[in-house]
């Protein structure tokens, strides 16, 4: 029987021959992924429901990534992190990545491809919404609730629903002034903030595959936008190159059959999408870019695990070079790495980060940062009636931190365009 | 679980996100500490927009001043209830200010599944659009043996989806017990 990607890895962790969309599976999970926020309470239930026997299923499959509330005097916050710490010292978890060390990484799905536990035909489960960032890498991955996942710590398993699948093609070439970011806020336009609910958003076509792994992670990062369970792109020679370069762990690579049944297909002429928005207060709130140019900002924001990555970087750094800023603008690279690529990477001979310090930019250290608000001392939190145009991935009231505030999401090129003229601005302006 | 559970309800809108649930700054919070996780109670839908808070005519924060309990038991939402982050502190905080069940259209998956595996609360899905036939204040009558909402203050019926293939895991209470009833965990 004809199979889609996501069904052939999710029957493959099940332990069957084939699944149909609807069947409920138990699967085998490849990697449990947990952060500050949702990682305690995931211990606590943990700890409580297996008492004093609870073992870790795998020591080796569970990774920790401290991430979100991390440069901030927050008591309550500071207390999250010391609890992942003196568990990953009481049960010796190697996987680990504590705040104040070398080893401290920033945004865990960025992490979790940098650090090499993103691998073609496994499944990933996280305790973010965002850990479907993954499936860029041809594997399932979805995010899950905090007894989900302290039941997988003490098992190795979860049940799942076989989700129907949505097909997306780009074809042709992405054109200079578009980046991945408005190929996922067009999806969000067409299909609403429910439209893949309890489905699987596959990603195919020639524009997708000429993306850099960085910029497919903003593709499948934003699938939970759309309600989706998974996003998913199968596995190339790109992902190939890249998952070699950090990790020597055995891949499989899947693929959607020719006749595999889906809920729906849609098709998009890459070369003909515009600049794209999505204005207060939803993802879904799609509008092109020259409709809402000319709109007063008081900050910009470039960060995050969708638009916090080298290439975010690079696409900003092209329009801002050699401009000063006109609002305050914030850079937060997503990971250390990319903190520390910022430096070594250059543009016309400057490196990123003189470029965007000398255009008055404040760089912050590597962390989810004002993407969700966070505690009040978060660095660029949105204020009051602050209007903010970010390359994050939600604007639901108060998602940035003030509930008066109005967000506008959108590529890093029209961030970068908008912060150099203080209003929303088209990127094609400066290309 | 009881097998009728009267309160009143309180409506919202479509598209309830888990920031308007329980906003981010609020996550650092012990759930297990009774006294510290009231502050979930507290803070609980205080991301909603005020004009939308208690719908139809809005206005009606969910959570009345210092309070951590609410005077509302039942939540009648919209389509695509509990859409955005994973957080478990979502159904929690509602729980905790004295939600035990919701009446939506829909539901994102996440929210859903905290929901039945946590533990927290009863999800159910209306057949139909219910929150502009529900009034903020309304006193409801839920029936979970027949999957029944009563209007009491309107007399109204609605007959509501059964929960399907989730309902031993809610009969249960949660994910764990489901599980050890079914001898998966010892």
């Amino acid at each position: 029987m004809a199979m889609t990607i996501t069904e052939k890895i999710l029957a493959k962790a099940a332990g069957k021959d084939k699944v149909v969309p609807g069947e409920n599976v138990w699967l085998n999970v490849d990697v449990l992924m947990t952060h500050d926020v949702c990682g305690p309470p995931t211990i606590g239930i943990w700890k409580r429901e297996f008492g004093e026997q609870a073992k870790i299923w795998d020591k080796e499959k569970l990774v920790i990534f401290p991430d979100h509330y991390i440069f901030t005097a927050d008591k309550y916050a500071n207390r999250n992190v010391e609890v992942l710490r003196e568990f990953a010292k009481d049960y010796q978890i190697e996987n680990y990545y504590d705040v104040g060390t070398e080893r401290y990484k920033g945004v865990c799905h960025l992490a979790l491809a940098e650090e090499g536990y993103n691998v073609p035909g496994t499944v990933l489960f996280g305790t973010d919404s965002h850990t479907c960032t993954s499936g860029a890498f041809g594997m399932f991955a979805t995010g899950v609730g905090n007894t989900d996942a302290a039941f997988i710590l003490g098992t190795g398993k979860i049940w799942e629903k076989v989700p129907e699948s949505l097909k997306f093609t780009f074809n042709g070439k992405l054109p200079a002034y578009l980046t991945a970011k408005d190929l996922i806020l067009q999806i969000l336009g067409d299909i609403t903030t429910d439209g893949a609910t309890y489905r699987s958003m596959e990603f195919t076509g020639e524009a997708v595959y000429d993306l850099s792994m960085n910029e497919r992670m903003t593709l499948t990062n934003m699938a939970i936008e759309a309600g989706g369970m998974n996003g998913i792109i199968k596995a190339d020679e790109v992902t190939e190159a890249y998952v070699k370069e950090r990790t020597g762990k055995p891949y499989e690579i899947f693929e959607s059959d020719p006749n595999a049944q889906y809920h729906s297909k849609y098709e998009y002429d890459a070369s003909q999408i515009e600049p794209t928005v999505a204005k207060p207060h939803s993802p879904d709130n799609r509008d092109i870019v020259r409709n809402v140019a000319g709109t007063e900002l008081t900050k910009c924001y470039i960060g995050s695990c969708t638009g916090g990555k080298l290439t975010d970087f690079q696409f900003a750094a092209e329009i801002i070079f050699g401009s000063e800023v006109k609002v305050p603008t914030f850079v937060v690279p997503a990971s250390t790495e990319v903190a520390a690529q910022l430096e070594v990477e250059t543009h016309k001979g400057i490196s990123l980060k003189e470029i965007f310090i000398k255009a008055g930019c404040e760089i912050a250290q590597s962390s989810c940062a004002a993407c969700l608000g966070g505690p009040d001392d978060t660095v660029g939190r949105a204020q009051d009636k602050d209007v903010v145009i970010s390359t994050t991935n939600r604007n639901f009231p108060g998602r940035m931190g003030s509930k008066k505030s109005e967000v506008y999401l959108a590529s890093p090129l029209t961030v970068a365009a908008s912060a150099v003229t203080g209003v929303i601005t088209d990127p094609r302006d400066f290309m | 679980m009881e097998k009728i559970i009267t309160g009143k309800g309180y409506v919202l809108g479509n598209n309830i996100d888990t920031d308007q649930i329980i906003p981010a700054e609020h996550l650092v919070y012990s759930l297990t500490d009774e006294e510290e996780s009231k502050k979930y109670g507290h803070f609980a839908l205080s991301s909603v927009p005020l004009e939308q808070a208690g719908l139809p005519e809005g206005g009606k924060p969910f959570i009345d001043g210092d309070n951590w309990q609410s005077e509302y038991e039942i939540i009648i939402g919209g389509s695509n209830f509990g859409c955005g982050s994973s957080r478990e502190h979502a159904p929690f905080a509602l729980q905790k200010a004295g939600i035990q069940a919701i009446i939506a259209e829909s539901y994102a998956r996440i929210f859903y599944r905290n929901s039945v595996d946590g533990g927290f609360l009863v999800p159910y899905e209306s057949n139909e659009k219910l929150n502009d036939k529900i009034k903020t204040g309304d006193t409801l009558e839920l029936d979970f043996e027949n999957n029944v909402l009563k209007n009491v203050t309107r007399e109204q019926v609605f007959y509501l989806k059964p929960l399907g293939e989730v309902l031993p895991i809610v009969e249960a209470g949660g994910l764990f017990n489901y599980a050890r009833t079914s001898g998966m965990i010892s």
